[in-house]
């Protein structure tokens, strides 16, 4: 289980203080499927980047399983904390142009010091999953919008994550698209794994187990 | 470091951005390749120089000067000094510093020219007294016969060694003069070999074309028996001619009651002293090379670090990917060295290799064609490492910046989408 207890965020650029998360209270269970929903500039990010180790928060407590995290977390802890546990998926893909889908997708065990041949099979077996198993050898700008972002599903998969965490994953896409790569997350959901979904869109909101309305800086519902 | 996929990535950056790279590399390339150059061409210079000793760096000439600037001790001023062979004997006794004085005559006096003949052929040249020290230390080599030795020396022998311009004048191409007679002012001598100045310089024809006979022999066949020409003093070893000239200067002036602050009674004349300043010519020289290289480098060096500042900005979302990816600071700021490493340290040791094959040309050309002057172009083993390393160390420095700002690098900005 996930869960943040009366988490403050603050923002401080041009001398002007912005808090931006006031006591957010949240918990998500293991294998659930979330999304996070509020209007433009309600904190969406924030709270997923929180979540997500690639920002500390002010106030407050975060417990993510069995490691407590604390709010002065180290960079380096955060970074192999994030490697182990959480799966990204960015709206605009983050695919690296010079690398074939394959090497995209093993890129993170290249970080846990894990063999070539090895990073290779598990990949290859990831992209088999996310229906992209003709396509390894095919580098980003060859692949469409929707097959880019299910590279990338592919790439947050393969670390074997507690969680993953997409932030408007289908804001660049098309709506026959939206759905495909929804069947991707509602089929890595059936596996067993926490996704969270950050998204503007009522339709994918519908689609998930549950629905976190950000509102003023708290969860609403 | 040895990880494939880090050299990968390297070459990855290093071709998509081919003109970039390589002038970036041909930068530090330069820097390298000038100081090569400049430290060979000073070396061959420095070396052309100090052949011209031959070995010659440190020998005192004293001679009679001009009449003397003060009265002294009941002597007029105006007096010529007149010395003898007991200047010598004194300063074998007193001076300190020397390894050998010894007395060297000219026959006639100084550089007077004696009619010599062989045959039917004749011509004229300065015929000098020699010791058998002397060879070692002045830069001739027979190249045919022998040098005076001790026994020539100390019998009086009547023998010569001829220059080899003195051989060419008066003997037939190819016609062996050793064992030949020649006569010098009247006298007969016995020819027993024939010298080349070693190193080719402006002087070598003037010393190549004297006849040189045992010192001893000239002053009792000549009724020179106490006259003495000048006097050329060998300091011992690790003492300077400096210190000996001076020396020898004031005991020669004790002797001969000269004032001590005359300064032109005697002449001298010390080969350290324009050794000295050679070398220290050429060590400024070197210093400006390395002055002048290593501004060039410089140069090169914070072209890297430039480029690697741009490369840096390029990938910030990249690296901030790979941060979100679970790469940590030292894997990122890893690359980012490597990358320059990889630049400075290959375009640095082309530099090095093209600078020597380049010294490596020119000296075979100076051999080839025989050019004075020069020194085979060298530069040593340390120096060349010396510049390499600092090379290296100045382009981990260059990298410094670039490295921490990829450090610095903000996942979450770097990702935005905007
Ligand atoms: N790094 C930052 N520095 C200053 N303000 C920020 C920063 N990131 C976000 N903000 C501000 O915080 C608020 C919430 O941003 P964000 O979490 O991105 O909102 P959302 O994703 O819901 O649109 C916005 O007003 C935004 O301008
Ligand atoms: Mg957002």
């Amino acid at each position: 289980m996930i869960s943040l207890e009366g988490i403050h965020k603050h923002y401080t650029s041009d001398s002007r203080r912005l808090h931006v998360l006031k006591g957010v209270n949240l918990s998500i269970d293991d294998g659930e499927m979330v999304s996070i929903m509020g209007s433009s500039g309600s904190g969406k990010s924030t709270l997923l980047n929180i979540l997500g180790l690639l920002d500390t928060y002010d106030q407050g407590a975060y417990q993510l399983g069995d490691t407590a995290i604390s709010a002065g977390l180290s960079e380096v802890k955060a970074a192999q904390l994030r490697n182990r546990f959480i799966g990204f998926v960015f709206q605009s893909f983050n695919l690296l142009p010079f690398k074939s889908a394959l090497e995209n997708v093993a890129l993170p065990l290249y970080y846990q010091k894990i063999g070539r041949k090895a990073r290779n099979y598990r990949a290859e077996k990831l992209l088999d999953l996310v229906g992209l198993g003709e396509r390894t050898k095919n580098m980003p700008n060859e692949l469409s919008g929707g097959q880019k972002q299910r590279v990338a599903i592919a790439r947050a998969l393969i670390t074997d994550p507690r969680m993953v965490l997409a932030d408007e994953p289908t804001g660049a896409l098309d709506s026959a698209t939206t759905d495909d790569v929804m069947a991707v997350f509602k089929e890595v959901h059936r596996t067993g794994k926490t996704i969270v979904i950050v998204t503007h869109e009522h339709d994918i909101a519908e689609q998930t187990e549950r629905l976190i309305l950000l509102k003023d800086g708290q969860v609403e519902r | 470091m040895w990880d494939m996929d880090r050299w990968q990535e390297i070459g990855h950056t290093l071709s998509r951005h081919k003109l970039r790279t390589g002038l970036t590399a041909f930068g530090v390339f330069w820097g390298i390749f000038m100081l090569v150059l400049l430290l060979g061409a000073g070396n061959s210079l420095k070396q052309g120089a100090i052949d011209r000793f031959s070995g010659n760096t440190n020998t005192l000439y004293i001679w009679i000067g001009s009449p003397t600037q003060y009265a002294y001790k009941g002597f007029a001023k105006g007096r010529r000094v007149d010395w003898n062979i007991d200047a010598r004997d004194m300063l074998r006794k007193k001076l300190e510093g020397a390894q050998t004085v010894v007395e060297i005559n000219e026959l006639g006096g100084w550089q007077a020219e004696q009619y010599i003949v062989h045959g039917k052929r004749s011509g004229t040249f300065v015929a000098r007294g020699t010791h058998p020290e002397v060879a070692i230390n002045s830069g001739y080599a027979p190249i045919k016969g022998r040098f005076v030795n001790a026994n020539d020396y100390a019998q009086k022998r009547k023998v010569a060694v001829l220059g080899v311009e003195v051989y060419k004048q008066i003997f037939e191409p190819n016609e062996d003069p050793v064992g030949q007679s020649i006569k010098i002012a009247g006298i007969h001598f016995m020819i027993i070999g024939v010298y080349q100045s070693v190193i080719a310089s402006e002087n070598s024809y003037r010393d190549d074309s004297r006849i040189l006979i045992p010192n001893s022999t000239l002053r009792t066949a000549f009724n020179q028996t106490e006259y003495i020409g000048s006097l050329r003093i060998k300091p011992k070893n690790g003492v300077s001619a400096a210190e000996v000239e001076e020396q020898a200067l004031t005991l020669l002036k004790e002797y001969y009651y000269v004032h001590p602050q005359d300064t032109t009674a005697f002449g001298y004349y010390n080969t350290e002293k324009n050794y000295m300043k050679v070398v220290a010519l050429f060590n400024g020289l070197n210093a400006f090379s390395w002055f002048v290289a290593l501004g060039t480098l410089l140069a090169g060096v914070i072209g890297v670090g430039n480029i690697m500042l741009i490369v840096v900005k390029e990938k910030t979302r990249e690296i901030g990917l790979r941060k979100a990816l679970g790469a940590t600071r030292g894997s990122i700021v890893g690359l980012i060295i490597q990358e320059a490493l990889v630049i400075t340290a290959l375009a640095g040791y082309i530099g090095l290799v093209t600078g020597v094959a380049v010294l490596e040309l020119f000296a075979v050309l100076l051999i080839k064609f025989d050019i004075p002057g020069f020194g085979v172009p060298s530069i040593d083993f340390t120096t060349a490492i010396l510049a390499l390393v600092l090379l290296i160390i100045s382009g981990l420095l260059a990298t410094l910046l670039p490295a921490h700002k990829a450090a610095a690098v903000n996942p979450i900005t770097a990702l935005q989408d905007d």
